[in-house]
């Protein structure tokens, strides 16, 4: 079945199939015309070679800039925490050392209240004894 | 030569395997002389079929050197599979289809690589539409040919990939439905459907250019 007969039967008005005609026959007869065109294999000549070279060393420094980032971020976390942690540690011993001094103090102040609480009996002796010092 | 009414033998491995049946002369045939026959039974495959995939890869890209590439590409794939062809459909829809797929993987990859600087070498509308046969034309008719072929190169260019693959097939290669069909991959009321809209778009870019 020919064309015009399938376009006579899927009912197309007349300016629609002869469109159709017109485009198929001006398809093939391009189509014949460069098919029997004899053709030379050109070498593909790449321009803009400097393009992507500069694109490559753009995407080189991109990635060595993130890589480098993320190892300088990474090394500076650890420094800062190896940095806390000193602190830390120095708090923890400065409070020990406040601790162990006012521990000290306490018994100190302790020892010596302790050692001037006098029984009322012996008053009288502990005066003597306090003369006698001054003497 | 293994053309009858037309038709092209297209099973190179049975038809070996008819003739060496054939008489004790013929038992000494080698695979290689099988191959013979395979490459012959290809090489006519070639000549009968090559023109009519490059018009339809022209028609869909507008672009010769792109459907030279993509023609050779076709027969070459062609030839690397023609061992695994079993004979099902027509060598026509086979080579369609992968002269399709080609055509396809061709523009995914155009759209890939998007920031690649590729040169197209599409012609324009206007060219395109100066191809028509001289026949008996005055020259106003030609004219108006010209002006037609001019419009539906637009509707084309206008039809989504699969719509201008269908378009292509059944009004530049006057394929049937079916053929359509079997060569897009897709069930033959959605190639109706594909055809209606493309010929809705040619009709209302003729109609719309009145």
């Amino acid at each position: 079945m020919s064309l015009e007969d399938k376009l006579a039967n899927e009912a197309m008005d007349s300016g629609l199939a002869e469109a159709l005609i017109n485009f198929r026959l001006s398809v093939h007869a391009w189509s014949d015309a460069e098919f029997g065109k004899p053709r030379t294999a050109a070498k593909i000549v790449r321009h803009g070679g400097w393009r992507l070279a500069a694109g490559w060393a753009l995407g080189c420094v991109l990635v060595a800039g993130a890589a480098g980032g993320g190892v300088f971020e990474h090394h500076h976390q650890q420094e800062m925490a190896k940095a806390a942690a000193a602190r830390a540690v120095q708090q923890q011993r400065l409070a020990a050392e406040q601790r162990a001094r006012e521990e000290e103090d306490l018994l100190a102040k302790v020892d010596s209240d302790v050692s001037r609480e006098v029984p009322s009996a012996m008053e009288p002796l502990a005066q003597l004894m306090a003369e006698d010092d001054a003497k | 030569m293994r053309i009858a009414n037309g038709a092209v033998n297209l099973h190179p491995v049975r038809a070996s395997t008819k003739v060496m049946a054939a008489g004790t002369a013929l038992e000494t045939m080698t695979m290689a002389t099988a191959q013979e026959i395979a490459a012959q039974d290809f090489s006519t495959v070639v000549t009968t079929h090559r023109p009519q995939i490059f018009r339809f890869l022209l028609a869909s890209t507008r672009d010769v050197d792109l459907a030279e590439t993509l023609t050779q590409e076709c027969f070459l794939k062609a030839y690397r599979n023609w061992g695994s062809f079993r004979g099902e459909s027509s060598a026509m829809t086979w080579l369609m289809r992968i002269a399709i797929n080609l055509q396809k993987d061709h523009w995914r990859n155009r759209r890939m690589q998007f920031w690649r600087q590729t040169q197209t070498n599409a012609v324009d509308l206007d060219e395109a539409s100066e191809w028509l046969p001289n026949g008996e034309r005055s020259a106003e008719q030609q004219l108006l040919a010209r002006e037609q072929v001019k419009q539906v190169w637009q509707a084309v260019k206008g039809l989504s990939e699969r719509q201008r693959t269908v378009f292509l097939l059944r009004y530049v290669e006057e394929q049937e439905l079916s053929e359509i069909a079997r060569s897009t991959g897709l069930s033959e009321g959605t190639v109706k459907a594909h055809l209606s809209r493309a010929v809705a778009r040619v009709r209302a870019e003729l109609g719309g250019k009145r």
